[in-house]
């Protein structure tokens, strides 16, 4: 699970919130602790930890509803393995 | 001759005209001078060190008195290129670390808090327009910013607004050519000076950010003398009265992240707060070891007293504990981890209160010459105070803290 980049993004929730327990599927921002110190830290994660830059136009809040769609959103601005 | 000694020459008024006439009807691309390859090594720690022991340090309480930084010392400072290292090469920096970064904040608030501050707010400018910013911006005003030709101010509080973001007043409405700007700020250092304001205002789904030029027709600055503490920071209310804005001026996105751009800028200021501390307490460290052994009482050095050395032991400790805690703050920043947010928030309530104490007992030490204006001391404590209530009050620090607590360890 902790290799996936779903599973990666889950941990580092958890390990921010350890109290709360949340599926791929749930919506954060209903459970209520999402707040802009941690949507930074949201961000700073995703960036270092998956090596991308986010930019200003995929910071809008459907894009972290989940912790799915976080990991679309990885998907699509990770780069592309080189071929082998 | 550059714009700062030619508006040094001619006066203030004429220095506004100049920047305008030079920045603003100039096209973007040209405004951004060839700054590609540093003509000067990167600036350091001992370079910093060395520059404030010249051109700081014999001058800071002339200026404390005066109220006000010479236009001579902020042209010193971009010609040691000190104004904003961290940014890259392209736009004129020089890319230092975070690290070293904290380091050079940390000497000039050793010599002066009030230069400390124009720098803080400075590099709060400068690291949104890298972090957030769009080419086009990057273009306009990156090159400027670097080299100190404009300097930064960021405007959050309000008359009404301090910590209380939610509480904001200042609007900015959407218009067909861009932005209207209407509100008040107060207490923005250097808002007496500086030329691009970085203004936090409600915008229709949340807090925007604007990049606001001094000379925009609208804008109009007031003055706020006889502080406390950092005098020579040159405060102002800035009013922003219908001030138009082209689209551009917006500065990262809106909505949800919107907020980001204003915790990710008072992270950078809390920062260059807790190193500014730091040197604040090293300052006062200098000050006591010196007044200390140099002072007779009873026919004996001070310093030979238990008491004195309790409190000289106890800053050694403190400076050691608060530059600890901030290098450990500036690394996290150069990894990119995200842990750097709240080591910032621990490193700055620490660095802060340790330099309220350690400025106090300076005084102390110094008993009534150190109430007088013959040591530097009187401003250290004063400027101590500061550090407590910017960038992050000690209560709001103490209750983040208590949540990360609770949030972490909590059952």
């Amino acid at each position: 699970m902790l290799d996936t980049t779903a599973g990666k993004i889950s941990a580092f929730i958890a390990h921010r919130f350890p109290k709360a327990t949340i599926t791929d599927a749930d919506d954060i921002f209903s459970l209520g602790f999402i707040n802009s110190l941690f949507a930074m830290e949201l961000v700073m994660f995703l960036e270092k930890e998956f090596g991308i830059t986010l930019p200003n136009n995929e910071l809008v809040i459907d894009n972290f509803r989940t912790v799915t769609r976080m990991a679309e959103l990885v998907g699509r601005l990770r780069p592309e393995p080189a071929a082998v | 001759m550059t714009i700062d000694q030619l508006a040094t020459a001619t006066g203030e008024r004429v220095n506004a005209v100049l920047r305008r006439t030079v920045l603003d009807h100039v096209a973007p691309e040209r405004v951004a001078p060839d700054r590609t390859v540093p003509t000067r090594p990167a600036p350091d720690r001992a370079a910093a060190r060395e520059f404030v022991d010249e051109y700081v340090v014999p001058h800071a309480d002339r200026w404390d008195t005066l109220g006000k930084i010479p236009q001579e010392l902020l042209t010193r400072i971009g010609e040691a290129g000190l104004w904003a290292p961290f940014l890259p090469a392209e736009v004129g920096g020089h890319g230092v670390s975070m690290a070293v970064l904290g380091e050079i904040h940390e000497e000039v608030g050793r010599g002066c808090s009030s230069v400390r501050s124009l720098l803080t707010v400075h590099t709060m400018v400068s690291w949104a327009l890298r972090r957030w910013g769009t080419e086009t911006q990057l273009r306009r005003w990156g090159a400027a910013l670097a080299a100190g030709d404009l300097l930064g101010a960021f405007c959050l509080s309000e008359p009404g607004a301090g910590t209380d973001t939610d509480s904001l007043t200042t609007t900015a409405q959407r218009t067909d050519e861009g932005w209207l700007l209407n509100g008040t700020k107060k207490w923005i250092t250097n808002g007496q000076r500086a030329d691009l304001f970085l203004v936090f205002a409600r915008g229709p789904h949340g807090t925007v950010a604007l990049l606001v030029p001094r000379w925009s027709p609208g804008v109009t600055v007031l003055p706020i003398e006889g502080m406390l503490g950092t005098r020579a920071s040159m405060l102002a209310e800035v009013a922003f009265r219908d001030v138009a804005l082209d689209a551009d001026a917006l500065l990262g996105p809106t909505g949800l992240a919107s907020g980001m751009v204003l915790t990710g800028t008072l992270d950078l200021g809390r920062y260059s707060v807790a190193v500014g501390s730091v040197g604040i307490i090293q300052a006062c460290l200098d000050a006591c070891s010196d007044y200390a052994s140099r002072r007779q009482v009873r026919g004996s050095a001070l310093r030979e007293l238990p008491l004195i050395q309790a409190k000289l032991s106890d800053m050694v400790t403190d400076v050691r504990a608060a530059r600890l805690l901030c290098a450990e703050a500036g690394r996290l920043k150069d990894l990119g981890d995200p842990a750097t947010i709240m080591a910032t928030w621990v490193a700055k309530y620490f660095a802060s209160c340790a330099a309220a104490k350690h400025a106090s007992e300076a005084v102390q030490i110094h008993g009534a010459n150190g109430c007088s204006p013959e040591y530097p001391v009187a401003r250290f404590y004063r400027d101590a105070k500061v550090m407590e209530i910017i960038e992050g009050s000690t209560e709001i620090q103490r209750i983040t803290i208590a949540a990360e607590a609770d949030r972490t360890w909590g059952v």
